[in-house]
C-alpha cells in the first residue's frame, strides 16, 4: 500500500467534505447546537439516575461521568466519520454507485469508510475530552504514562469494535439491500453503553459482553480511567478489537464477490 | 498487426432473481418464503475487440448489454467462461488494470453534488496518483476539448444535464485510460449535447487510439461512432460484424421520390412496373433494390420527363428496431 498516496487522498477527502459542509452554514450551526444540547441532556439524565442513593452498579456519579465522556467521544467519532460514510454504503449499493468506487485504483473499504466527514462531530469529540479531563480532576486520577497509554489503547479498541460492527451490518446490504433498521438498533445499543455494565442484570451483561460487545466499547476504557481494570480485560479488548477488524475486512472482500450492481 | 485488447470466451452469467405474486397474500408469502430462481442472463458468448476499435453493443432493454459491460470492467464476476481485458482478469481489479480503464454511465454520477466539478477532478487525480501540475494540464486539455472550461468552478447542482455529463466524462478520463466502457452516455441529453459528446469521443479515439465499448439506445451514437456492432438478444450474440453490412442486409431497398414535369408523366411512371409506395399529383415515391439503383435510375431518366429526384435511406431507428427483436442474422 502506497501510504503517501493514501495520505494525499485523505487530505482531499477532508478538503472536499469540509467544503461541502460549509456550503450549508445553517445546517452546520444547528448540528453544533444539537451536539451541545445532547451532552447537557445526557448529563442531566445521569444525574437523575444517581439522585436517590448516589450509586448505580457500584459506580458513583463522578465515576459514571467517565463513561459519559467516553461515550461522547465515541458518539462524536460516529457522527464525524461512521454516520456520513457507513450509512452511504446502503445508498451506494441500492443505487449502484458503488461501481465508481470499485473501479478506482484505491482500497474500496478505505474509500467508503473515510470519504466524508461531518465537522460538527468534532465538537462532540472535544466536549468528550473536556468531560474526561474534568473527571480526571474530580476523581483525582493520577496522570501517568502507563495510564495515558492504556487509555489510548482501550479507546482505540472501542473505536475499532464500533466501526467493525457498523461496517459489518452495512456490508450485509449487498445481500439484503436495505439495512437501515439494523444500524438504528446498533446506535440504540451504543446509547445503552452510557451506563456502567454492572447496572444491568446478569443476563443482559452476558449479552452486552458477548453478542454486542458494549462492555468493551465503554466500560473497560472507563475502568482503566479509574484504575479498576485488570490486565486480562485490556488484553481481551485488544484481541476482540483485532478479531472484529480483521473479520469485517474479510467479510467485505467476501461480500464483494456477490455484488451484482444495480440495474441501469 | 493490431492486437486484441479484449478477449471473451464462452462467457455466461446467472443471477438469482426473486419473484412475487400480486396482492397482500403474495406480499406475506414473499416475506416469509421468498422464491428465487436462477436466471441465465448471458449465455455462452465469445468475441474479441481490437485495440483502438469502437464497438457498439445493441439490444433491447434487458438483453444483457450492461451486464456484459460490467463483467468486462470487473464489476461483476462471470459465472462461467473467461475474460481477458488488456491482459488482466477484470474481476481481480488489479491496480494497473483499473488505471487503464474507465466506466461512464449516463444515469449515474460520481461528481460531488455540492461542489464545482474541479474539486472532483482533483480528488480523482489524487486517487490516480497524478501530481498537481500533471492534473492541471490534463484538466485544461480535456476541458478545452469538451468546451466546459467556464463551468469548472460552478457547483455541480447548478449545471445543466449536458454540462454535468461532460464533467462526468472529464472526471472519468483524467487518468487517460485506454479502454472506455460507456453505458448510454448520451441518455437524456439534447441533440446538440449528444452531437458534441459524439464529436469528443471520436476525437479522443483518434488522438489516443483508445478502445471504446458503447451501449446506447440513440442510434445516431452507434451509427456515427461504431463501425462494428455486437447485437445482443436475450443474453446471446445475434450478430457481430460491420454495421454497414448489417444495415444493407436489413434494408435492401431505397425510397426514391420523383417529381415529374406533369401528372401525365407520373401516371405513365406508375404503370411502368416499379414498386410504387405513394403518389400525389406529379410526385411519386417508388422503392428500388439497392443492387439495381443505378440501372433503374438510368431507365427513369431516359424515358420520363423528370423535374427533380430524391433518394432516401430508410429511417435507421426502424432498421435497428428489427435487430432488437431477432435472434440471429446470417450475413
Amino acid at each position: 500500500m502506497n501510504l503517501r498516496k493514501y495520505l494525499k487522498v485523505y487530505k482531499k477527502f477532508l478538503h472536499t467534505s469540509l467544503a461541502s459542509e460549509l456550503e450549508y452554514k445553517t445546517n452546520m450551526l444547528v448540528d453544533l447546537i444539537t451536539a451541545i444540547l445532547s451532552l447537557i441532556g445526557s448529563i442531566f439524565l445521569l444525574s437523575i439516575f444517581f439522585q436517590n442513593n448516589g450509586y448505580i452498579g457500584g459506580w458513583k456519579f463522578e465515576q459514571a461521568l467517565i463513561i459519559q465522556g467516553i461515550y461522547t467521544i465515541l458518539n462524536g467519532i460516529t457522527n464525524t466519520w461512521f454516520n456520513p460514510n457507513l450509512t452511504e454504503i446502503v445508498k451506494h449499493i441500492r443505487e449502484g454507485t458503488l461501481d465508481f468506487v470499485l473501479l478506482k485504483p484505491i482500497d474500496s473499504q478505505f474509500f467508503i469508510s473515510l470519504k466524508k466527514i461531518n465537522p460538527s462531530g468534532f465538537l462532540e469529540i472535544m466536549l468528550g475530552f473536556f468531560l474526561l479531563f474534568f473527571c480526571i480532576r474530580i476523581n483525582q486520577i493520577n496522570l501517568s504514562l502507563s495510564f495515558l497509554t492504556l487509555s489510548l489503547i482501550t479507546i482505540s479498541c472501542s473505536i475499532c469494535i464500533l466501526y467493525s460492527l457498523w461496517f459489518f451490518i452495512s456490508t450485509t446490504t449487498i445481500w439484503f439491500v436495505k439495512t437501515w433498521n439494523a444500524i438504528e438498533v446498533l446506535r440504540s445499543f451504543l446509547y445503552i453503553g452510557r451506563f456502567p455494565l454492572n447496572s444491568f442484570s446478569f443476563s443482559l451483561r452476558i449479552i452486552f459482553s458477548i453478542f454486542i460487545p458494549l462492555a468493551f466499547i465503554t466500560t473497560i476504557p472507563s475502568e482503566v480511567f479509574l484504575g479498576l481494570s485488570q490486565s486480562w480485560k485490556i488484553l481481551l479488548e485488544v484481541i476482540v478489537a483485532s478479531v472484529f477488524l480483521i473479520t469485517s475486512r474479510k467479510f467485505w472482500l467476501f461480500a464483494l464477490k456477490f455484488y451484482s450492481s444495480a440495474s441501469s | 498487426m493490431v492486437q486484441n485488447i479484449i478477449d471473451v470466451r464462452n462467457l455466461s452469467k446467472s443471477f438469482d432473481i426473486s419473484s412475487k405474486e400480486p396482492g397482500l397474500k403474495g406480499t406475506i408469502k414473499h416475506f416469509f418464503r421468498r422464491q428465487t430462481k436462477s436466471l441465465k442472463v448471458i449465455k455462452d458468448i465469445s468475441f474479441e475487440i481490437k485495440e483502438g476499435e469502437i464497438v457498439g453493443f445493441l439490444g433491447a432493454n434487458g438483453a444483457g448489454k450492461t451486464t456484459i459491460l460490467k463483467m468486462l470492467c470487473g464489476l461483476i464476476y462471470p459465472s462461467e467462461g473467461s475474460i481477458l481485458v488488456s491482459g488482466y482478469l477484470p474481476f481481480r481489479r488489479k491496480e494497473n488494470f483499473l488505471k487503464n480503464i474507465t466506466l461512464i454511465m449516463g444515469q449515474k454520477q460520481q461528481l460531488i453534488w455540492d461542489l464545482p466539478p474541479i474539486e472532483s477532478f482533483y480528488l480523482n487525480a489524487s486517487i490516480y496518483d497524478l501530481d498537481k501540475f500533471e492534473a492541471k494540464k490534463r484538466i485544461k486539455k480535456l476541458s478545452e476539448m469538451l468546451e466546459i472550461d467556464k463551468e469548472l468552478f460552478i457547483p455541480v447542482r447548478k449545471l445543466s444535464l449536458g454540462q454535468r455529463m461532460k464533467s462526468e466524462l472529464l472526471a472519468a478520463l483524467i487518468h487517460e485510460p485506454n479502454i472506455l466502457f460507456l453505458d448510454e452516455p448520451t441518455l437524456g441529453l439534447d441533440i446538440n449535447a449528444q452531437r458534441n459528446l459524439r464529436k469528443f469521443l471520436q476525437k479522443y479515439n483518434n488522438e489516443t487510439n483508445a478502445t471504446i465499448c458503447l451501449t446506447s439506445h440513440y442510434m445516431k451514437d452507434i451509427t456515427s461512432l461504431c463501425k462494428r456492432v455486437i447485437c445482443v438478444h436475450e443474453g446471446e450474440i445475434s450478430y457481430d460484424g460491420k454495421l454497414d453490412l448489417l444495415l444493407k442486409k436489413l434494408s435492401p431497398v431505397k425510397e426514391i421520390l420523383i417529381v415529374c414535369r406533369s401528372e401525365e408523366d407520373a401516371n405513365k411512371l406508375e404503370n411502368s412496373g416499379f414498386t410504387v409506395e405513394n403518389k400525389i399529383k406529379n410526385e411519386i415515391t417508388i422503392k428500388i433494390k439497392n443492387n439495381s439503383i443505378t440501372s433503374s435510375l438510368k431507365t427513369i431518366l431516359n424515358n420520363f420527363d423528370i423535374e427533380d429526384l430524391f433518394i432516401n435511406e430508410p429511417p435507421i431507428d426502424e432498421v435497428i428496431g428489427k435487430i432488437l427483436t431477432k435472434k440471429e442474422y446470417d450475413i
